[in-house]
């Protein structure tokens, strides 16, 4: 056999079982994407929207409440966390730009970014339950605006950054103090950009678990009040599939699927606002 | 008034940034103060007890850490080989038309949600462990394969993006001196995204290592340390998860704070590596 032979030989058994490689990934993640969408749409009906959660046994148990508390307490975090995330990330990019502080708080976000989240539900525990006295939806809400806190701040950083600077001049040429430029010009050049960070960071902390479990807790019915344990689709989903009753497991199939496509829903849009910006 | 307005968004915007170093500060002190106890009554022997007892009000991290790590390990020992697979198929191998939706659909995939992972974890993976190897198939085993699968996505983006850095005229020029595609790949591709590779896998094992939903299923919270994979044991993350609400006794609390914590600085350790060391950020100049 050749040199030149053997080269061939050897690429094409190292492509196959490259390609082989990425079809047994990419089939796993097909797999659980299918078992997800079947079961998801097996489940699903409108009594799931009406209703609020039943005791194992009744047919018509719905997640009413998770959905509520879900969005309230999604809500409440993105309410927290994205002006807070927006400001601070205004100082990295106009005030901050390339000081220590700023490398600092880059550097130091970007860790937060991956930071095992179960741990902020630890914090919260300790700084909003116990002073309190009982789980709360406004703890789950702190937690979670932790965890998307350095998303939208990076995210801005970087959008921001991307606004040539020959604009900020301009705004400045004509007499605008800092703060008209930085809010009428700059904030509009990144429009988009900062948007989809918004909309990553919700879809990052919707389904967040871990944090949820001491901090927000659970409730079986409907509750707005952000002051009492709150259902969240997550944690509901958790108990649920846990549970060893079927309908209870089949609930936690059909909150899987809605939050899924919620998630999958806001990735997508977040991409394709970036996309219509970027064809501009 | 205007230049009270523009002082006024100065102060705000730097305090907001200033704000977000203080929480994390907050996060290890308090954690820290919550952990005193735990560290007063057992000093550097909670590490190495193993023995985790809250009815005998005995607590040692041994066998969560044990736990975190083989389970940790196990995951990347599947997903290392499949996530640079995928990552070579999409940067080199796939057909032209494959590669934007295949590359979208991985990126997709990493963000669903992991508690989701955990869910088909438990429904289908743990009987066909439990059916393959015997027990009851909530075991470190699972625990590992169902890690390895949930970080698969995200391995496989960041080590594809690395590779999609090598210059076009680097490739090409291997190819004109007759390099086969596999010379390419591993003379000139590998070498070149060599630091982003071995990035993606380490922030990738930052994430597993804390990574609870996709665990807590199908581990058990057992808190013995047993050489049988396909035995159900625990995590530092997977007691959180499970003892947390249940925790009576200041004792108890302050042990899973000092588990909380030792989980907080191993994380930050990892994940600082794979960021500082190999990920370095390309400042924009």
């Amino acid at each position: 056999m050749t040199h030149t032979q053997k080269r061939i030989i050897i690429n094409a058994v190292l492509m196959t079982l490259s390609t082989l490689s990425a079809i047994i990934g990419m089939g796993f993640l097909f797999w659980i994407l299918g078992v997800l969408i079947a079961n998801g749409v097996e489940a699903l009906s409108w009594h799931i929207f009406t209703n609020e959660g039943a005791p194992p046994g009744y047919a018509d148990g719905g997640l009413k409440h998770a959905l509520i508390g879900q969005l309230y307490i999604v809500g409440v975090a993105t309410l927290v966390g994205v002006p807070f995330g927006i400001f601070a990330g205004t100082y990295l990019s106009e005030y901050g730009q390339k000081s220590k502080l700023a490398e600092i708080i880059r550097d130091i976000s970007d860790i937060m970014m991956s930071a095992p989240s179960i741990v902020i539900g630890a914090f919260v525990y300790a700084v909003v339950v116990v002073p309190m006295g009982h789980f709360s939806g406004w703890a789950g809400s702190i937690a979670l605006s932790i965890i998307m806190l350095p998303i939208i701040l990076r995210t801005t950083d970087d959008m921001l950054q991307l606004v040539p600077s020959t604009l900020r001049e301009a705004a400045f040429a004509l007499g605008a103090p800092k703060y008209k430029v930085v809010t009428q010009v700059v904030y509009r050049g990144a429009k988009a950009g900062i948007l989809t960070g918004i909309l990553l960071g919700i879809a990052r902390v919707a389904g967040e678990t871990a944090p949820l479990l001491f901090t927000s807790f659970n409730d079986n019915f409907l509750n707005t009040n952000m002051n009492e344990p709150m259902a969240s689709l997550t944690v509901t989903m958790f108990n649920y599939a846990t549970s060893p009753y079927e309908d209870w497991q089949k609930l936690g199939w059909a909150a899987a699927f809605i939050l899924s496509m919620f998630i999958l829903g806001l990735n997508i849009l977040g991409r394709l606002i970036l996309l219509k910006k970027r064809g501009k | 008034m205007s230049i009270l307005l523009d002082k006024l968004f100065a102060y705000l915007t730097k305090f907001m940034a200033i704000a977000t170093l203080f929480i994390v500060a907050l996060i290890f002190t308090v954690l820290f103060q919550h952990s005193l106890e735990a560290i007063h009554t057992y000093g550097f022997d909670f590490l190495t007890t193993d023995v985790w007892a809250p009815n005998l009000g005995k607590f040692g991290a041994l066998p969560a850490i044990y736990g975190s790590i083989v389970s940790t390990f196990l995951a990347m020992l599947f997903a290392i080989p499949l996530a640079i697979g995928v990552a070579i198929f999409l940067s080199e191998i796939a057909p032209v038309k494959l590669k934007a939706p295949a590359g979208a659909s991985i990126e997709l995939l990493a963000a669903i949600p992991s508690v989701i992972y955990g869910m088909w974890g438990l429904f289908y993976f743990v009987p066909i462990i439990r059916d393959t190897f015997g027990g009851i198939g909530i075991s470190m085993l699972t625990a590992g394969i169902v890690l390895s699968i949930m970080i698969l996505p995200f391995m496989a983006a960041v080590a594809r993006d690395a590779m999609n850095t090598t210059p076009d005229i680097l490739k090409e020029s291997a190819y004109a001196l007759g390099g086969t595609k596999w010379d390419v790949i591993k003379d000139v591709i590998i070498p070149y995204a060599k630091s982003g590779i071995i990035g993606s896998v380490i922030l990738a094992l930052g994430r597993a290592i804390g990574e609870t939903m996709a665990v807590t299923f199908v581990m058990g919270n057992v808190h013995k340390i047993s050489l049988d994979l396909t035995a159900p044991a625990t995590s530092i993350p997977v007691a959180l998860a499970s003892e947390f609400t249940e925790a009576d006794g200041s004792l108890y609390y302050s042990s899973l704070f000092e588990l909380s914590l030792i989980l907080l600085v191993i994380s930050f350790t990892i994940i600082s590596i794979a960021k500082f060391y190999f990920l370095r950020r390309k400042r924009a100049q």
